[in-house]
């Protein structure tokens, strides 16, 4: 699986390694993983990303919103399926995520919806997407582009 | 004073009448008749809808007949459950190997306005090729739809544009265009493989 690690991982590689005693708080410690998209048909529809964010530290992280030059308006979506079979899907709520747990942005639930889309999502292209923090960290991702049928990061 | 009676009488009878048509109404045509969501489907030989497929083929539920059937519905717009579905339907038919040549498999979309013959046949291009996209008037897809005992719905999203939320479950029917059974959303590979096996399975008893 494709790891992306970033600053506040880098730091906690680091300090794990014995160079520091960690005192690491809030967005610094999120570790983004196996993060993917699906290639677009042009550029009317939306797109959508997955990805697993997980909180490494000791205190909870709040996802508040996203960026990404790809899309003007890059939302947290969730889509749900009701007892009858009907998926609908609209914009969730901001998503904590606790000390030591992850939250999965994957099919047919959380995703990042990716709308107003500025160029084609090309399979084989990357792209980078920012993920906001209420602390004000940021974290941005390379999130891959596969093929419209991908069902995962690994397809 | 007799007549009066006799009268009285017919009244109540002719009240009593418009209360039973009243209450026959109610329950059959009316606010009370019952929700069609959550009902079985309708056997695809009592179905009435006519489409154009997306090689521009009219077609309907007599096209399904003769071979067993996977249909569901969605759109091509949706960025998340329908490319999910697609691609899930893809492996399970990867999964049947050659069986899924026997089968027919639909996706019929509820989105008619931006799904065109053409939208339809770009997009279910990237997918297993056995997968056929159907589109239409509007008024047939809603004849689909209640006919599968399914449900659709245009919601407006800021920007301006719409979404459609909609019944996600992959319906099976068996040759004869009985329904068989539905595969719901999430359903684990593992059961959806063994589901479609079986409207495979009802075709060969028919025809021995």
């Amino acid at each position: 699986m494709r790891t992306f690690i970033i600053t506040g991982a880098m730091t906690a590689l680091l300090s794990s390694a014995g160079a520091l005693t960690p005192a690491l708080a809030g967005s610094e410690d999120v570790v983004v993983e196996g993060a993917w998209s699906r290639a677009s048909i042009g550029m009317n529809r939306p797109g959508a990303a997955y990805m697993t964010i997980r909180n490494t530290g000791d205190t909870p992280v709040i996802l508040i919103g996203l960026v990404t030059p790809l899309a003007m308006m890059p939302e947290i979506h969730e889509s749900k399926t009701d007892a009858d079979g009907v998926s609908s899907m609209a914009p969730a709520d901001e998503i904590t995520i606790a000390p030591g747990e992850s939250m999965s942005l994957e099919p047919g639930g959380l995703h990042a919806m990716l709308m107003q889309l500025q160029t084609p999502m090309t399979e084989g292209e990357s792209y980078p997407l920012t993920l906001l923090f209420d602390d004000g960290g940021e974290v941005t991702v390379e999130v891959p582009i596969l093929g419209i049928a991908a069902r995962g990061p690994n397809d | 004073m007799r007549r009066r009676t006799i009268l009285g009488y017919g009244a109540v009878g002719a009240g009593a009448l418009l209360f039973a048509l009243f209450v026959g109404w109610w329950q059959v045509d009316g606010p009370g008749a019952p929700e069609l969501e959550g009902q079985r489907p309708l056997a695809l030989s009592a179905m009435d809808f006519s489409l154009t497929d997306h090689e521009g083929n009219e077609v309907g539920p007599e096209t399904l007949i003769g071979r067993p059937a996977m249909v569901f519905f969605g759109f091509t717009y949706c960025p998340d459950v329908c490319p999910t579905t697609l691609s899930d339907i893809s492996g399970w038919l990867d999964d049947l190997g050659d069986e899924a040549n026997e089968m027919s498999v639909v996706f019929i979309t509820v989105d008619p306005e931006r799904d065109t013959v053409d939208a339809m046949s770009e997009y279910v291009g990237y997918f297993h090729p056995a997968i056929r996209g159907w589109t239409g008037e509007d008024e047939e897809i809603a004849k689909a739809v209640r006919g599968f005992r399914a449900s659709y719905e245009r919601v407006p999203t800021e920007g301006g544009g719409y979404t459609m939320n909609h019944t996600a479950s992959v319906f099976l029917f068996d040759a004869a265009g009985r329904f068989v059974t539905m595969i719901d959303y999430h359903e684990p590979r593992e059961f959806a493989v063994p589901k479609i096996r079986r409207a495979l399975e009802q075709e060969t008893e028919g025809a021995t």
